[in-house]
C-alpha cells in the first residue's frame, strides 16, 4: 500500500481496519544470489539498494532477533556530514544528501528534521581545530559555519557561556545536520525492501558460514542451512563474532555506548547540540524528550548495557553545559554494542575471500552513514568494485598504512 | 563491568581506578617479523563475545599492570594477576 494523505483519510474513515502488514514474514528459500547478515539499518538499506538500484532482488536479510532490534533502534538519531578528513567528508556527505531524498524515495516519513548541529569550542585551538574542520568541509562543498558567542547565545541561551574551566566562546554550525526518527529509518527500508521482493527473515540467527574451495556457498542458521551466490555481513557490534565463522579476524573491538532519554518537555532546544569540553551531545525529540550521550564506557563489552560511572559523568557533562538539566528527570537509558574500528572509521570492503564482503566498523556513528552505507554495500557486491565515495573503507588500509584516523588516537580503539 | 577488580596488591578495589590497555593474549613480535605478524599484533583483535583475558592498570593505586580475565557478556572478573609475574611464567 504506498502512504499518503488520502490513504490516511480512507483509513481513518475505515476505523483503521483496512491497513496491511507493512512486511511479510517469508519461510527461507534453499537458495539466494546475495544473503545479508543482519537485519538492522545497514543490512535493510543495502538489501533495498541492491534491489532498487542495482537490479538483484533474489535476496535475504537475516537477522537472529527482530528487524531494527539492535542499534538502529537504540541510538541519538543525530545526522551530519561534518568530517574533518578526505576519506570521511565525502562518504558522509553522499549520506546527507540521500537523507535529505529519503522520504520521497521510500514513501515512508522518517521525520528528518535539519534542525542544525553546533559543535562548541571552549578555548582558541577548540576553535582553530574547528576552523579547519569546516575548512575540510568545505574543500568538499559542505556548508560549515563559524558562529561567534554572541551568535550562539541568540541560538542557545540557555548554555552556561561563563562556566570557569570551559567557557562557550563559539561553535561550528552545520544547518543540514539534524535529526531523524530512527526505528522509522529501519522500517521504511524494511518496507520498501520487502516491496521489491527481498525476503526478510527474523528469529534466524547465522551460526556458521560454509565455504567450498575457498568461496562461501551458503550460511548455517538456526532455520537451517541457506545457500547464496555472495555474502555480506552487516552485523555491527557483533561483526568479530560473525566474521570468526569465516576465520576471519577484524581490526576491531566491541564496546559499549550509553544512551539516555529524559521525560518529556515542551520545546527548548531546538538544535543537536556538541559540547567541545568533554563528548556530549543532545537533541530534543519530537515527542519533548531531551535524548543525550557521552564516550563509550571505554572497556570491551558485549553487555548491552552500561555502567553507573559513566552514566554519571555523562550527566554531569550535561549539567556542565546546560545547568537546566539538573531538574529533568531521566526516564530511560540503553547500552548499544559497538563495532570500535582500530582507526575510528569504517569498513566497507571485500576480503580476503572472493564472495564475501563485509559492512563493519562504524563506532559510535552508523546512524548517519545508514543510507550511503546500504547505497556503497551494495554497489560493492553488486558491481565487485567500491562505491567513489566509501573508495577509503577497504579492510586492507590497516595493513597498507592508509588510516582514516579523524582522532589522531592510534590503534587503541575505546579512544576513537 | 563487576564494580570490583581485586588488585593483588591492593585488594579489592572500584573498577575506576583502573584503566584497561586491551587484549593481552597477543604477543609482541620480533622486531624483524614479517609485515603480516606486525599488522596482526597492532590491528586485529580476537574481540571475544565471553571469556577475554586483558591488561588493566591499576592507575588509582599500586599502577601495576594487571592481566584481568573477565567475561564481555557477563562483566564478571574471573580472575586478576600480577603482570610481570604472568610474562615470568607465574599463574594468570
Amino acid at each position: 500500500m504506498r502512504y499518503s494523505a488520502l490513504s490516511l483519510l480512507k483509513n481513518a474513515l475505515g476505523r483503521n481496519l483496512g491497513w496491511s502488514p507493512v512486511w511479510r514474514e517469508p519461510e527461507p528459500k534453499p537458495h539466494y544470489d546475495v544473503v545479508i547478515v543482519g537485519g538492522g539499518g545497514h543490512g535493510l538499506a543495502t538489501a533495498y539498494y541492491l534491489a532498487k538500484a542495482f537490479g538483484v532482488t533474489n535476496i535475504a536479510v537475516l537477522e537472529k532477533g527482530y528487524l531494527g532490534s539492535g542499534n538502529v533502534g537504540r541510538n541519538t538519531t543525530i545526522v551530519r556530514s561534518n568530517y574533518l578528513l578526505p576519506g570521511n567528508e565525502p562518504f558522509y556527505e553522499f549520506s546527507m544528501k540521500l537523507w535529505e531524498g529519503l522520504e520521497r524515495e521510500l514513501n515512508y516519513n522518517v521525520m528528518l528534521s535539519q534542525r542544525g548541529v553546533m559543535i562548541l569550542y571552549h578555548s582558541d585551538s577548540e576553535r582553530d581545530a574547528l576552523i579547519r574542520r569546516g575548512n575540510g568541509m568545505w574543500m568538499e562543498g559542505v556548508e560549515a559555519e563559524l558562529v561567534d558567542r554572541e551568535g550562539v547565545r541568540r541560538m542557545m541561551p540557555f548554555l552556561n557561556f561563563d562556566h570557569a574551566r570551559f567557557p562557550i566562546l563559539g561553535g561550528l554550525l552545520q544547518k543540514r545536520g539534524g535529526t531523524a526518527r530512527h526505528d522509522a529509518v529501519a522500517w521504511g527500508y524494511a518496507r520498501g525492501a520487502d516491496r521489491l521482493g527481498v525476503d526478510l527473515i527474523q528469529n534466524c540467527a547465522v551460526t556458521g558460514i560454509r565455504r567450498e574451495a575457498g568461496r562461501v556457498v551458503g550460511v548455517e542458521t538456526t532455520r537451517g542451512f541457506i545457500g547464496c551466490g555472495r555474502l555480506g555481513l552487516a552485523a555491527a557490534g557483533h561483526s568479530s563474532e560473525v566474521a570468526r565463522m569465516a576465520d576471519l579476524a577484524l581490526p576491531i573491538e566491541s564496546h559499549v555506548l550509553q544512551a539516555f532519554v529524559t521525560e518529556g518537555l515542551k520545546p527548548c532546544i531546538d538544535h543537536v547540540i556538541i559540547y567541545g569540553a568533554g563528548h556530549f551531545y543532545i537533541s530534543q525529540s519530537d515527542k519533548g524528550g531531551l535524548v543525550f550521550g557521552g564516550e563509550i564506557d571505554g572497556f570491551g563489552s558485549y553487555a548491552q548495557r552500561g555502567n553507573l560511572a559513566t552514566a554519571e559523568h555523562v550527566m554531569e557533562e550535561g549539567v556542565a553545559m546546560i545547568p537546566g538539566l539538573s531538574r529533568v528527570k531521566v526516564l530511560r537509558a540503553w547500552g548499544g554494542v559497538m563495532d570500535m574500528s582500530m582507526d575510528g572509521s569504517p569498513i566497507i570492503s571485500r576480503t580476503s575471500i572472493d564472495n564475501l564482503y563485509l559492512n563493519a566498523g562504524w563506532c559510535y556513528g552508523g546512524f548517519k552513514a545508514t543510507p550511503a552505507s546500504g547505497f556503497c554495500f551494495a554497489h560493492l557486491i553488486a558491481k565487485g568494485e567500491p562505491h567513489p565515495a566509501a573508495r577509503f573503507f577497504r579492510l586492507d588500509r590497516f595493513e597498507r598504512g592508509h588510516l582514516i584516523d579523524e582522532a589522531g588516537a592510534g590503534p587503541q580503539p575505546n579512544l576513537h | 563491568m563487576a564494580s570490583l577488580i581485586s588488585c593483588p596488591h591492593c585488594g579489592p578495589r572500584p573498577k575506576e581506578e583502573f584503566a584497561v590497555r586491551g587484549d593481552a593474549t597477543l604477543l609482541r613480535p620480533a622486531p624483524e617479523a614479517s609485515d603480516e605478524a606486525w599488522h596482526a599484533y597492532v590491528y586485529l583483535r580476537a574481540n571475544p563475545r565471553g571469556v577475554h583475558v586483558e591488561h588493566w592498570q591499576h592507575v588509582g593505586g599500586c599502577r601495576r599492570f594487571l592481566v584481568v580475565e573477565r567475561n564481555t557478556l557477563t562483566h564478571d572478573v574471573l580472575s586478576v594477576a600480577d603482570a610481570a609475574e604472568v610474562a615470568q611464567g607465574g599463574a594468570a
